[in-house]
């Protein structure tokens, strides 16, 4: 009742345009609605109700929450306001200054609504609302059992998520954190029947167990010298710092303060899929396709480029944080495209092509493009979203069906053109193509990386990732979605096979023999046993159009004039407003130009290897003209392979030009196909060693601890034994010992008395 | 046999019991009682060879309560035969249950209980 207090008081008080003031309470819908999802989806489950009613409790409440968060956008006068729920943990312990603050540890439930915050929930809400409506469709196969359980967890998810990127503190973006990383586990896990979800869910869980002990560690170091783990006094007490790093006095930084970054990396390397610990991802497609748009593709996966982002402050503050960033992310992007490459199942090139999206984004932090990445996670959740949508309507409509040699011309039979349509947009975007979104994000990151010195070697990799991303990405659409027209069904069967599309459906079984589309693309069904595909539905039609729609319109961002007449368009002004800006509001000097960074004063000094003043430049150009053409010229050679080799002359699902090709480089695609055996590598460093170390702690305890305690044991056991036989049993043989040793008492009493 | 006469005192001619014929005819008993137990398979007669010990011992007490003039010894034996009445009738009872169950009345039945 405080927090709806609180948050009617907030909602009603004047807004303030101060630096952090109070207000934005309509941000506390978010929270109370996704819970309200939750309690009510449980209760559908207790209730074991046999409809689609969670799903549309879901996208009520999601809904909702997007409409408050914009509605909150709307309203909004930039700065930093504090929307105060609850306090929850509060601890003063004495008044003597620890690090120069009181020795308190307090953790509220509030929440920290800068541009960030917002430019987060927007998409968050936005596509979680989208992703509902679209999940609403495609899970109707578990109408009635799984049903609920998985709305109860899409919801848990959007709470947890809100208090990853909402929270004030680090201790709700670790309860956030944990939180996703939970929902995730039991949705990679929702076909927990499946013993490679299982292992897919356990994979997930382990790895970002790992990375999430360096974002513990991280905030505990953060509190112990900060004494505070409130976003608003860390960055006043690092402010100090600041200055001294701007002036490159990296000497007056305290050791303690550049190893907090260090240590919150690896959180955001785990959570978002990053060298060394990316291998997670691939394995979480085992999930329902929605869980993996919107968690493994467009949010979650984002929360380590947000950790980043939030506290960019202090990750300036260390000479090796920033530069160890782009490397991991540029390497994570190359590897994962050259897997991508070699891959078969189409969802699983867009889970590598999600790694090495998400190798962008780090890359684009790490060069101080922190407006690049943003835009880059903005842009990127839309279209991935949408492939992924898209491959899960293919998935759904032909029993399970994602490898690329077995399905063609998808997008030309009956009831599939808005599927194509968005698969087309998408991987429009996704390689870069003029003038769609991805081709501004990814431009970003590209300039600012051939801009900051001494990071050309960044951007040369990542511009032959763009064409690597365009060639993986047109290779999907060019066997999957045109061509000539063939599918092979995969074997999922459903025992409950009329779902309500109208469509006909045949039983996909046993022998699911090849099919042409052509003439039962929409019979009714027949009772034959031929398998039909069956064309998405309304639901995922009306989420892939307006996605469609939103994709191309998020290009627009680029041109929009942000707020504070900068440069990044829309995004860029978000960005420039909140904490990820490297330049204001922490550091003080002229507005970035856009150009060249003539701000060298403000560039961390291990980024000063070129002429003090100086941005570098890409071949002697200014990387932020010229960049729009290359890019392009890469996207588009990609798109042309990709055309020529998948494409071009292709007769059949299974053959193309490309396997002329795999004959004279096979070692090297089977490798890459095999994703450069990092797994096995993994078990070989790790998991067999690890496995061995504790057969060896195994034997030591079956020999030396369980030998003592059986040795123990033992002692009375063989006593015991050597009395036993006087236990006959036979009653004669019990007198004639009481009647012996009667006598015997009776000669030794009298041999004493007489004796 | 004589030998035990000798003790008793009076070789020539019996004209009172003394202490030492009393004890001597409890001894008696209580060996016949004894070798009984351990000679017969018999649960009753068993039985009955346990109270003939305990009659013996008996004897033996009332004999030194006599020859101390003290009343000690007989109220202890009446106590012990009222619980050797009583015990007789659970141990018949006994013996009957273990009757039904295997038919026979040998001891030697009975040898579960071995370690």
């Amino acid at each position: 009742m405080t927090m709806l207090a609180d948050m009617l008081s907030a909602m009603t008080s004047p807004a303030a345009g101060g630096q952090v003031s109070h207000g934005a309470g309509l941000m506390m819908l978010v929270p109370v609605l996704t819970l309200l999802g939750v309690a009510l989806c449980t209760l559908c489950a207790i209730f074991r109700v046999k409809s689609k009613l969670p799903a549309w409790i879901s996208v009520g409440c999601l809904a909702g929450s997007f409409v408050a968060v914009a509605a909150t956008y709307a309203g909004f006068d930039g700065g930093v306001k504090i929307a105060h729920a609850f306090e929850w943990i509060t601890f003063h312990w004495s008044d003597a200054p620890v690090s120069g603050g009181k020795a308190s540890f307090v953790a509220n439930f509030s929440f920290y609504i800068d541009n960030l915050t917002l430019l987060w929930m927007l998409f968050v809400t936005g596509l979680a609302t989208l992703i509902a409506l679209y999940a609403s469709e495609y899970m109707s196969h578990d109408v009635g059992t799984g049903y609920c359980r998985f709305f109860v967890a899409f919801c848990l998810f959007v709470f947890s998520m809100a208090c990853l990127v909402m929270g004030d503190n680090l201790l709700l973006l670790y309860l956030g954190w944990e939180g996703v990383g939970l929902c995730s586990y039991l949705l990679i896990g929702y076909f927990y029947k499946k013993p490679s979800a299982v292992a897919a869910a356990k994979k997930a869980f382990i790895m970002n167990r790992i990375g999430d002990l360096g974002l513990a560690l991280g905030i505990m170091l953060t509190f112990v010298h900060f004494g505070s783990i409130e976003y608003t006094v860390i960055f006043e007490k690092a402010k100090p710092y600041l200055a001294a790093m701007s002036e490159g006095r990296y000497g007056d930084i305290p050791t303690m303060v550049k190893v907090i970054p260090l240590l919150l990396m690896v959180g955001a390397f785990g959570k978002s899929a990053q060298l060394p610990l990316y291998v997670w991802l691939p394995d979480a497609m085992e999930g329902p396709t929605p869980v993996s748009a919107l968690i493994h593709a467009a949010t979650m996966v984002t929360a380590g480029v947000y950790l980043i982002a939030r506290t960019y402050p202090l990750f300036l503050l260390s000479e090796w944080a920033l530069p160890i960033v782009a490397w991991v992310g540029t390497l994570t992007a190359f590897l994962a495209a050259t897997i991508g490459m070699a891959q078969f199942d189409i969802k699983r090139i867009m889970a590598y092509s999600t790694v090495s999206q998400l190798g962008y984004m780090f890359a684009g932090l790490g060069v101080l493009a922190s407006t690049g990445a943003a835009f880059h996670v903005f842009t990127h959740a839309f279209f991935k979203a949408m492939l992924f949508l898209s491959c899960g309507a293919v998935m759904h409509g032909f029993a399970g069906q994602l490898d690329l040699r077995k399905l063609s011309g998808v997008a030309f039979m009956k009831g599939w053109g808005i599927v194509g349509i968005a698969m087309f947009v998408g991987c429009l975007n996704l390689a870069g193509f003029p003038f769609t979104a991805g081709y501004f994000s990814k431009d970003m990151i590209l300039a600012e990386a051939f801009t900051t010195p001494g990071m050309a070697g960044i951007g040369w990799v990542l511009l032959l990732t763009a064409g690597l991303t365009a060639y993986y990405t047109f290779r999907v659409f060019f066997r999957v979605f045109v061509g000539p027209k063939h599918f092979e069904p995969g074997d999922e069967v459903h025992a409950h096979d009329d779902h309500g599309h109208g469509d006909g459906h045949g039983h996909a079984g046993d022998h699911g023999g090849h099919g042409h589309a052509d003439g039962h693309g929409n019979g009714h069904g027949h009772g034959s046993h031929e398998f039909h595909p069956h064309a998405p539905g309304w639901a995922i039609n009306t989420v892939l159009a307006i996605l469609t729609v939103a994709t191309i319109a998020a290009a627009g961002a680029y041109f929009l004039k942000p707020a504070d007449g900068g440069h990044g368009g829309w995004v860029g002004g978000m960005v420039h407003s909140s904490s990820a800006a490297y330049e204001s509001p922490f550091v003080h000097h002229e507005a970035a130009d856009g150009h060249a960074k003539g701000h060298a004063a403000a560039l961390p000094s291990a980024y000063r290897t070129g002429e003090a003043g100086h941005g570098g430049t890409f071949l002697g150009w200014d990387p932020h003209k010229v960049m729009y053409y290359v890019s392009a010229v890469v996207g588009a050679l990609g798109i042309l392979v990709a055309f020529v080799l998948h494409y071009a002359g292709r007769t059949s699902a299974a053959t193309s030009r490309a396997d002329a090709l795999l004959t004279k480089v096979g070692g090297v695609a089977r490798l890459a196909q095999r994703k450069w055996l990092v797994d096995e590598l993994y078990d070989a460093l790790i998991r067999k060693p690890l496995w061995v170390l504790s057969n060896v702690f195994h034997l030591i305890d079956k020999l030396v601890v369980d030998g003592l305690v059986d040795l123990a044991g033992f002692i009375p056991r063989a006593v015991g034994g050597s009395i036993r036989p006087a236990q006959s049993g036979v009653l004669h043989g019990y007198a004639l010992g009481m009647a012996g040793g009667l006598a015997l008492f009776l000669v030794i009493v009298l041999l004493v008395t007489f004796a | 046999m004589m030998w035990l006469l000798a003790q008793a005192g009076h070789p020539v001619a019996m004209h009172e019991a003394t202490l030492a014929h009393y004890l001597f005819v409890a001894a008696a008993m209580f060996v016949i009682g004894v070798i009984g137990f351990l000679t017969r398979r018999n649960l009753i007669v068993m039985f009955l060879c346990t109270e003939l010990m305990f009659l013996a011992a008996g004897i033996a007490a009332i004999a030194f309560g006599r020859f101390w003039l003290d009343y000690t010894g007989q109220s202890l034996v009446i106590f012990v035969v009222t619980v050797a009445a009583a015990e007789a009738a659970m141990a018949l009872a006994l013996v009957v249950l273990l009757f039904r169950k295997r038919e026979t009345l040998s001891a030697e039945a009975w040898q579960e209980l071995k370690g």
